[in-house]
């Protein structure tokens, strides 16, 4: 019993770290730029089919091949950010028609992978994955363990070019008040237009620690819209910190959940604590 | 025109569609028909809350799939005749659209089309582990061999559907025309204004959720019935949502024949697309059109046709 518990804690902490790096990107288009991107998600498995290809084609060891796509995806960031900013932004019709224009990429990325690659299930090779190591009574996965530290290296790396950089204060100042920002003489349409870059190219590496993780077909990407966004609000809409908790907490209640109860209750938790924390504390825990 | 005449001349309208189809006799019309007037009730049901009030219904085919599993549940335990099952599928889903909207109504849009998402995975997830209604494996529905009315029981689908369409495209002209009307429309233009007036507008949100909600149910209550089979991945389908939203923003979401247009126009592209090309490329014409629409013509089909005078002054 106690084993099973620790287990069940270790792969939590390990799951939420995957949350994490899921997240990151929403944290900075959703809760910085408030750019609601429901098709993160979908961008993410994108991310897991291009190392899928350059995996089973050259390779490529998955992360580094999440690393080589990453001008490519903050590329196609860019031109979706020009495309947000001329039909809604700039109208102020961000509402509806943007929320429905990200709902509809979601739906043209998912079919668009299908009608390439089928509904089968890809996975990748790499020399981590199906080996384990043991500490004590703990076992712990290195294909959970390698995406878990990448996660964590990459929000780091994030958290230094945020506060650290020009250019990343400007990204935090924009998400405080683009106005001000205005009157100092910088344009806040480019500086979002660099931060959700910047979002999209995280979902490259999201793609490649998700395929390591589990076998990746196109429509799975929906199971994580709940999640990702239950994250980025419970941890207080673009604070690094408490995203990271946040998709602890839910990590470890999942795997919780997932031990005990069985598999197919747990994506009623991240919905679960989604509706909860929308309905009773929408400010996120820690929220501003 | 007044309320009562237009109730008049949808019945009318139906009456006329009805007796029209008398005189075909390929059943894949009806099969096809059904569908396209489901979507006249699943767009028009969307739109008296995403298009009047402007908070987006992600979660249709949670709604929908909610009225469809409350007929596999009254199936199982008695099997009442269709008006019953749309009945009780729409006061289900009316009771959920009220319990979400009092929990995610009074934080901002954006947050409550998120919400809406998260509640038909959420209810997805339950009908997947509740056995009674076949779990992840899904249902076989035996249909009656004859149907009342008509006989034929694909024609008696596309009857009750056809009312059900009829029904709601009244009811949002309805509402259109009423205070709760006019209360909505004042919460789409600017709801702090709206609030400050006096205008209590989670009361009339909740009442369009409420509304929206329970037509949605509707709709899908007489679908276990049509395809006789049901399972959580067909009923939770993301192209119900994809096609709910879709249809008004490219007919137009200002009024209740935007809806309408869009459902047919695109409806019948559909079914056209499914027979001669694929169903999953016709999928993604859909979701083109719905981005090439929300991005080149923000007001829909009737938005065209509009005087650039109107447009000005919105």
């Amino acid at each position: 019993m106690l084993d099973l518990f620790l287990n069940a804690i270790a792969s939590g902490v390990l799951l939420g770290g995957f949350y994490a790096v899921m997240t990151v990107g929403l944290a900075i288009s959703f809760g910085m730029l408030d750019v609601g991107n429901l098709a993160h998600p979908a961008f993410v498995i994108l991310g897991s089919f291009t190392a899928y290809i350059l995996n089973s084609r050259y390779g490529i060891d998955p992360i580094v091949a999440g690393i080589i796509v990453l001008p490519g995806f903050a590329l196609l960031g860019a031109v979706i950010y020009e495309t947000y900013y001329w039909s809604f932004e700039r109208r102020g019709e961000e509402g509806v028609r943007g929320l429905s224009f990200f709902f509809g990429l979601l739906f043209i990325t998912e079919v668009a992978l299908i009608l390439i690659f089928g509904v089968d299930y890809r996975f990748v090779e790499a020399p981590y994955i199906g080996r384990s190591i043991d500490i004590g009574l703990v076992d712990l996965p290195l294909r959970m363990l390698v995406p878990c530290i990448t996660a964590f290296v990459l929000i780091g790396v994030l958290q230094l070019f945020l506060s650290r950089t020009f250019i990343g204060r400007a990204i935090l100042a924009v998400a405080q008040d683009g106005q001000a920002l205005r009157l100092m003489a910088v344009s806040p349409k480019h500086v979002k237009r660099v931060a959700f870059s910047l979002s999209i190219a995280t979902a490259a590496i999201a793609g490649s620690c998700l395929i390591i993780i589990q076998p990746v077909e196109p429509s799975i990407g929906r199971d994580y819209i709940g999640r990702v966004f239950a994250v980025t609000v419970m941890g207080g809409m673009g604070s690094f910190p408490g995203m990271v908790i946040a998709a602890l907490v839910l990590g470890i209640v999942e795997s919780l959940t997932a031990t005990f109860y069985g598999p197919s209750w747990s994506p009623a938790v991240a919905f679960g604590f989604l509706l909860l924390t929308l309905a009773f504390r929408p400010s996120g825990i820690m929220g501003r | 025109m007044r309320t009562t005449t237009f109730w008049l001349l949808t019945a009318a309208v139906v009456a006329a569609v009805f007796g029209l189809s008398r005189y075909v006799t390929n059943d894949y019309y009806f099969f096809a028909a059904y569908l396209v007037l489901q979507y006249i009730v699943l767009a028009t049901a969307w739109n008296i809350l995403g298009g009047y009030t402007g908070y987006v219904n992600f979660g249709v085919a949670g709604f929908f799939a909610l009225g469809a599993y409350s007929t596999v549940v009254l199936h199982k335990l008695w099997g009442p005749p269709i008006p019953v099952l749309i009945v009780v599928g729409g006061i289900v889903s009316g009771i959920v659209g009220l319990g979400m909207g009092y929990l995610t109504l009074r934080v901002r849009g954006v947050f409550f089309g998120i919400a809406t998402l998260a509640l038909a995975i959420v209810i997805q997830t339950f009908i997947t582990n509740w056995d009674y209604v076949g779990g992840s494996r899904g249902v076989y529905i035996i249909r009656p061999a004859t149907a009342p009315l008509v006989g034929n029981y694909i024609e008696y689908l596309f009857l009750v559907m056809l009312i059900l369409a009829g029904m709601s495209v009244a009811i949002a002209r309805t509402v259109e025309h009423s205070i709760l009307g006019f209360g909505l429309a004042t919460v789409r233009d600017d709801e702090m204004a709206a609030e400050a007036s006096g205008v209590p507008t989670l009361r009339l949100k909740l009442v369009a959720t409420v509304l929206s909600g329970a037509l949605m149910g509707m709709a899908g209550a007489p679908m276990p019935y049509y395809v006789t089979y049901l399972d959580p991945a067909s009923g939770f389908s993301l192209s119900y949502a994809v096609n709910a939203i879709a249809m008004p923003l490219i007919g137009g979401t200002a009024n209740w024949l935007g809806p309408v247009i869009g459902a047919i126009f695109l409806g019948t592209i559909e079914q056209v697309a499914t027979v001669t090309i694929s169903s999953a490329l016709n999928l993604l014409i859909v979701g083109v059109l719905l981005v090439f629409f929300v991005v080149v013509a923000p007001n829909g089909v009737m938005g065209m046709f509009q005087s650039r005078t109107r447009r000005g002054d919105r």
